[in-house]
């Protein structure tokens, strides 16, 4: 198949907006259950507030948190796709570019990270590419506030490291983000690959839903420990106490070097928002 | 939320220095008035000139500042999302404007051991917003206006006028702290 550059422009710029006006339904629903759980008075108080905040975003058409983050795009181009004489990139950043005006959304983006100077007119996102066996043109943009994107922990563990040991690392990632990046938390997790390998599926760990099903028995109960774990540290929406300090946990692994055992914690705050849609 | 606004303290600015000290851990605030915006780049140049001798481009007495840089403004709307950033970054700025005569912060998170006892020795206090409840705070502000620092872009400093802003106290005059 042919695809045009404004199709790419034009899907990216509303993925943009979406994300960031439009909570994500099963972001929505793991509040509501937390709500609904949660024993602290304060702490219902708080998530009560999140899913206000939701629907004020969403019938404002105001964006949900003003940090609208660093905007990460997911290109998955699938063996029909056909790019001769398109500017795959630039039509995405256009894209972003455009989507970030229209929404009226932050330009927190610095074009040189040690000047802190010079605004990229929202230009500076981060693309993934990766050739996919499904047709079509898969996009996917995340927009990662950077609250939670600075408590990101890589550990390049022994390969002989037990599963105790990595399960401690993840909850001690969490219990160092504490009150600061806005829990409750969802906690994307990459293990194996090279350390790139590890962050990037920490990422895409964040992109799939709440409730999505881990590959393995054993690793389903990984996520399961650790998600008990997690909300028995007491930490609480905002931090101020409380059940609910984990509404997610995804873990995603992939092959590594029988010398190695890397993994990646990637935590979001509870406003995880991202948005996708296949051209075909 | 109406339970909890029923036993909320109301608070106006200018903020009346006694009922600044009478605020305690934990309690619930609406806040009205005004407050300006100020974040990491803001502080950096308050700290500038305030090391050259020089004033501030507006008087901090008596005065609240937000840890926020909102979205740009919907058309017909009076703010975009407003929501507070992390304090924490902001702790080794406090000392300076603190000894300028600033009464209350507004943000997010933990604050340093350091920021505890200066807010106890200026009888200031750190009051906390909902993190990532910007579209909801947006709905408290009734006016914007710019102060200084145009070219920062969203650091720029801003005036907002709120009404029945939510707010906790996380740190009280007294030096308590909600998180410990």
């Amino acid at each position: 198949m042919k695809i045009t550059h404004a199709r790419v422009r034009e899907a990216v710029a509303d993925l943009c907006v979406r994300a960031n006006v439009v909570l994500r339904p099963d972001v929505t629903r793991a509040l509501r259950t937390a709500q609904k759980t949660e024993r602290n008075r304060r702490a219902r108080l708080l998530l009560g507030q999140l899913l206000e905040n939701a629907r004020a975003a969403k019938s404002d058409r105001v964006a949900i948190c003003q940090d609208t983050g660093l905007p990460v795009v997911f290109v998955g181009i699938g063996p029909d796709v056909d790019l001769r004489g398109l500017d795959l990139e630039g039509a995405v950043r256009e894209g972003v570019k455009r989507g970030y005006r229209r929404g009226c959304l932050r330009d927190s983006i610095v074009r040189d990270p040690l000047r802190r100077d010079g605004g990229t007119h929202f230009s500076g996102c981060a693309i993934h590419y990766e050739m996919t066996a499904s047709k079509g043109l898969s996009l996917t943009v995340l927009p990662k506030g950077f609250g939670c994107e600075n408590k990101t922990q890589l550990r390049l563990f022994s390969p002989t490291a037990p599963r105790e040991a990595i399960e401690d690392f993840i909850v001690a990632c969490v219990r160092q983000a504490g009150p600061d990046a806005c829990p409750p938390y969802v906690v994307g997790v990459g293990i194996g690959g090279a350390s790139d390998t590890a962050c990037l599926l920490s990422k895409q760990a964040l992109l799939r839903p709440l409730t999505a099903r881990a590959r393995t028995a054993s690793l389903r109960a990984m996520v399961r420990r650790v998600h008990k774990r997690l909300n028995a540290t007491g930490i609480g929406p905002l931090g101020l106490g409380g059940d609910a300090t984990a509404l997610g946990v995804n873990i995603l692994t992939h092959p590594t070097h029988i010398a190695g055992l890397p993994v990646c914690v990637n935590i979001s705050c509870h406003a995880l928002r991202s948005a996708h849609v296949r051209l075909t | 939320m109406s339970a909890s606004h029923r036993k909320a303290v109301r608070l106006s600015t200018p903020l009346d220095p006694v009922a600044v000290a009478r605020l305690r851990c934990g309690q619930e605030v609406l806040l009205s008035g005004d407050v300006y915006t100020a974040r990491d780049q803001a502080h950096r140049r308050f700290a500038d000139l305030l090391k050259k001798n020089r004033r501030l481009p507006f008087d901090i007495r008596g005065q609240v500042l937000y840890y926020c840089g909102p979205t740009r403004t919907p058309p017909g709307r009076v703010i975009g999302a407003c929501g507070p950033t992390t304090a924490g970054r902001m702790d080794p700025f406090m000392a300076p404007l603190l000894r300028q005569g600033l009464r209350a912060v507004i943000g997010k998170g933990r604050r340093s051991a350091d920021v505890r006892r200066l807010l106890k020795r200026h009888k200031a206090v750190y009051l906390l917003a909902t993190g990532g409840a910007g579209a909801l705070l947006a709905r408290h502000v009734t006016r914007r206006r710019p102060v200084c620092f145009a070219d920062l872009g969203p650091e720029a400093v801003v005036r907002l006028t709120v009404k029945d802003f939510p707010l906790l106290v996380g740190i009280d005059s007294r030096g308590r702290d909600i998180f410990t």
